[in-house]
């Protein structure tokens, strides 16, 4: 019972970060019907930039802060410097850029940083609180739930409640008659990729401490949180956040009670199995084609 | 000089490969409706989406209010003071109608006058008040098209460019649209271009009319003498 | 009646068989390492030339190329074990552990092919990265069977006698793996000038329309899958085969990149084009290397340059040609003259110059990124017939 609530816990922290990079995802899908491969590498150089400040200036804060304002920036340079330019009648031309795009961001790091492990700063503790005698969860885990929590809820806010949210839902559902209506559609997309890639450093931050800092290190973060977007949906922002989540406690599950090894393989069945029922996701609204 | 607030002299524009318009000449006076006619594929609705920035014009130019606007960015060309309605009316079905409505107003600084130009488009069409928390696509045609001109009037904009606002409504309520139009026009001052199919009703309300053939002008005149002139109808138009 | 030359089949024949015998020709007058660079150049083109049938021709994006050439390469390098445990030592037993891992990978591509059937754009880009990330994980956990990160290695005889005494391995290794790619580009071309290749692209440029006129969808996508991982397949081998030993980490995320680039660099759907990539994939790599030592520098740095700066060129490449040029290095060719455009079909009735409907066009504005824009298509369609 212990292993269970310990798997659970595991894979619920996990699964909210899951949840977040997978948001990130669904954010610019939503606004360019694109899926940002990219992403991975975007969040992990984030989490570079934090491991830099934090031993820098000694405070994590200050190089979580950081890595937030990295994924800003880096959102708005990707955007800017590579997919504004690709064209939108071949999907494969947005894949490759991206790939390109997260090959160029992690042979950067790799000659930066060198391709070893590095350590990574944590805020809290890790060590799980004890009730009883069974270890529930940690200060750690209480972080992450509550960051991940402010950041779906804010986004939230923004998209329905803010002028800029209105501006970024109308570029996304009606690109056309958005800017009929004078928005600037391209500094509004811009700002969707800013916004989505600081999703993922805070994601990247939240995640890291569990695991190793290396260039390569959220390629599977990646694929998992990709697989928690296609599972809740791409179209669908709550698709991502279940989706994300489930997946979390499945790779917990696996792992504990099949071996760690298993994790990736754990993540392709899920996938294959949710794609071969639901092609467009759990929660899409639009039902496959049949003609 | 001339006081017109849409001058076009010699816009040419197409699409890949082929161009629509050729070399042509248009003048709106500043608070007149003025309509565009002409058959299917007659280059009416590329020549408003030239103008609106939509498409980038070959050649010409055009004047909104003595300043050039070719080739500038819609957002520009907008915050210029045109509005544009594309066929259809372009109501974004995902979002409700309040927020279609605010939509329209938001790039303007005033945020006072939009208010207030939000709530005289209550007035004209009381039917949007009430289903101000519908999703777009839970309207009916003619409620669209009617949330598709409010939502461009809240940006109190000189030129409004419509077209087609009759397809698929009902004859009573394109006549409704007509009639506020020219009500619009008359006591507010709007400055009208307007796109029809549904010749009657346009010079109904008309002040002038153009007709539109291949993409050139054929023919500019008072719409009184459009609809007085049988042969020169028939010419043209067929009826 | 058709001359003999306008015959497909038999004109790709003699030009398989005149540059194979060309090939190998050349390789005993070159030095023994360009013969191994060569080689590899062949079993990558393989891998390359199916993937942009695939990709190019079908319309499937597929990032699990490099999962598909590790089954091929671990079946051969089993086979090869295998014959090397019962004492067999005829030639041929590469040829059978080559049509193992052909066979076996096909399978692996029909089964990924039936799951990733109903599967478009970044969903099926998604399913075949997960494939790919799975590679060493199964390695590790059935390493009894696969070897875990060490590997297998894969035992290999000598060249035949009848070549001769002292026959160098390399160029040895050169023929069998030119006769693998010439077998393969062979197949492909006709493939793609056949009725299948024109169902493919059917699909490919309009899935709906191809449905109405009778073409059973998933089924052409399965059977493209087979044939690009069949092709994988026997390029993962050759790999193998060549370099004598098979790891997890050769067949990483990296290299499915790499393969990507080369349809990109190539021209994606164009064959042609896939020897071009193939050949950039490998020698870039090695040239950047030499750079590298002509620079002093201090052993961490070399060692963080060392694998990264051939990266980092790479990602610039790929997006540089993915935007700028999508037609690839056979695209640019085409464009400059240098190879004339394919014969295109001439409509039977020319449509009257009068100005098409503005509502029938696609509505374009002419700023970068815009949706409609129109050169993607363009190209894409002019890859497709062309070999």
């Amino acid at each position: 019972m212990d292993r269970f609530i310990f798997l659970t816990v595991d894979g619920l922290s996990h699964g909210a970060i899951y949840a977040a990079f997978a948001l990130a995802l669904v954010l610019i899908w939503r606004g360019t019907r694109v899926v940002n491969f990219a992403q991975g590498a975007m969040a992990v150089a984030a989490g570079y930039i934090a491991f830099s400040v934090t031993r820098a200036t000694g405070s994590y804060w200050l190089g979580a802060i950081a890595a937030v304002g990295a994924g800003l920036v880096l959102g708005v340079l990707v955007e800017r410097g590579a997919m504004k330019w690709v064209g939108h009648t071949n999907p494969l031309t947005a894949i490759v850029v991206a790939l390109g795009s997260a090959l160029v961001i992690e042979a950067v790091l790799g000659m930066v940083y060198g391709v070893n492990n590095r350590p990574f700063p944590v805020p809290f503790s890790q060590t799980k609180f004890t009730v009883r005698g069974h270890p529930l969860f940690s200060p750690y885990d209480l972080f992450v739930f509550g960051v991940v929590a402010a950041v779906l809820i804010g986004i939230g806010l923004l998209f329905t409640r803010t002028p800029i949210g209105l501006r970024m839902r109308a570029a996304a559902f009606a690109p056309e008659t958005a800017r009929l209506l004078g928005v600037n559609t391209a500094r509004v997309l811009t700002l969707g990729w800013a916004l989505a890639s600081a999703v993922g450093a805070i994601a990247s931050l939240l995640i890291l401490p569990t695991g190793f800092l290396n260039p390569t290190a959220m390629d599977l973060v990646f694929v998992s949180a990709f697989t928690a977007a296609v599972i809740g949906g791409l179209d669908s922002p709550a698709g991502a956040v279940v989706g994300g989540l489930g997946l979390g406690l499945v790779l917990s599950y696996a792992s504990g009670y099949l071996g760690s090894d298993i994790t990736s393989i754990a993540v392709l069945v899920l996938l294959v199995l949710v794609l071969l029922v639901r092609p467009n996701g759990v929660f899409s609204s639009t039902a496959v084609r049949r003609v | 000089m001339t006081g017109h607030l849409l001058e076009v002299r010699g816009l040419t524009a197409g699409y890949a490969g082929a161009a629509v318009l050729h070399e042509v000449d248009l003048d709106v006076p500043s608070g007149t409706i003025v309509a565009v006619l002409g058959a299917n594929g007659a280059g009416k609705t590329t020549l408003l989406r030239t103008i609106s920035g939509l498409l980038k014009p070959r050649a010409g130019t055009v004047r909104l209010d003595g300043a050039e606007i070719g080739g500038l960015a819609v957002e520009k060309i907008v915050h210029a003071g045109l509005a544009h309605v594309p066929e259809g009316g372009g109501v974004i079905t995902e979002l409700t109608v309040a927020d279609n409505l605010r939509l329209g107003g938001l790039w303007r600084r005033d945020v006072a006058d939009t208010a207030a130009a939000t709530d005289e488009v209550f007035q004209l069409f009381p039917i949007l008040r009430d289903r101000r928390k519908m999703l777009g696509q839970q309207l009916s045609g003619g409620e669209r098209q009617m949330l598709a001109i409010g939502r461009a009037l809240v940006a109190r904009p000189k030129l409004l460019l419509l077209d087609e606002p009759s397809l698929g409504l009902a004859p009573r309520i394109t006549t409704q649209i007509m009639e506020l139009l020219r009500r619009l026009c008359d006591e507010h001052g709007l400055t009208v271009l307007l796109v029809e199919q549904n010749v009657r009703a346009a010079l109904a309300v008309a002040h002038h009319g153009v007709i539109l053939g291949l993409g050139r002008i054929a023919r500019t005149t008072t719409a009184s003498e459009l609809l007085g002139d049988d042969a020169l109808r028939h010419a043209y138009l067929g009826f | 009646m058709r001359t003999l030359w306008q015959s497909t089949l038999l004109r790709h024949l003699v030009i398989a068989v005149v540059a194979v015998l060309a090939i190998m020709f050349a390789t005993g007058y070159v030095e023994t390492f360009y013969d191994y660079q060569l080689a590899i150049i062949a079993a990558y083109l393989c891998a390359v030339a199916g993937l942009t049938v695939l990709t190019g021709q079908n319309g499937q994006v597929s990032l699990g190329q490099s999962a598909i050439m590790a089954v091929g390469a671990y079946t051969t390098a089993l086979f090869q074990k295998m014959f090397s445990d019962h004492d067999v030592t005829t030639q041929w037993t590469l040829l059978y552990s080559l049509l193992a891992a052909v066979v076996v990978s096909g399978l692996a591509g029909l089964v990924i092919g039936l799951a990733a059937a109903r599967l478009r754009g970044p969903y099926l880009a998604g399913l075949t990265l997960a494939i790919v990330l799975v590679v060493p994980a199964i390695t590790t956990h059935w390493s009894s069977v696969f070897g875990a990160d060490q590997g297998l290695p894969v035992p290999m005889n000598p060249p035949p006698a009848m070549l001769g005494d002292g026959f160098p391995n390399e160029q040895w290794q050169a023929y069998f793996a030119v006769l693998a790619a010439a077998v393969t580009m062979f197949l492909l071309a006709n493939l793609v000038r056949s009725r299948v290749g024109r169902t493919f692209r059917a699909v490919r440029d309009n899935e709906v329309a191809a449905q109405l006129a009778g073409i059973n969808v998933a089924r052409t996508q399965v059977i493209a899958f087979v044939v690009s991982a069949a092709c994988a397949g026997l390029g993962g081998g050759v790999v193998a085969a060549i370099n004598g030993a098979v790891s997890p980490d050769s067949y990483s995320l990296t290299l499915s990149l790499y393969l990507l680039l080369a349809i990109v660099l190539g021209g994606v759907g164009s064959l042609a084009g896939a020897v071009w990539g193939s050949a950039a994939i490998v020698i870039l790599p090695y040239l950047t290397a030499k750079l590298m030592t002509h620079m002093t520098l201090s052993p961490a740095a070399a060692v963080k340059l060392k694998d990264n700066v051939p990266l980092a060129v790479f990602g610039l490449a790929l997006i540089v040609i993915a935007i700028a040029a999508p037609g690839g290095i056979q695209g640019l060719l085409r464009r400059i003259g240098l190879i004339p455009q394919p014969a295109r079909p001439r409509p039977a009735i020319t449509p009257a110059p009068t100005q098409p409907s503005p509502r029938m066009q696609p509505p374009s504005s002419t700023e970068p990124g815009a949706p409609g824009s129109t050169s993607d298509t363009a190209t894409s369609s002019e890859a497709a017939s062309a070999p």
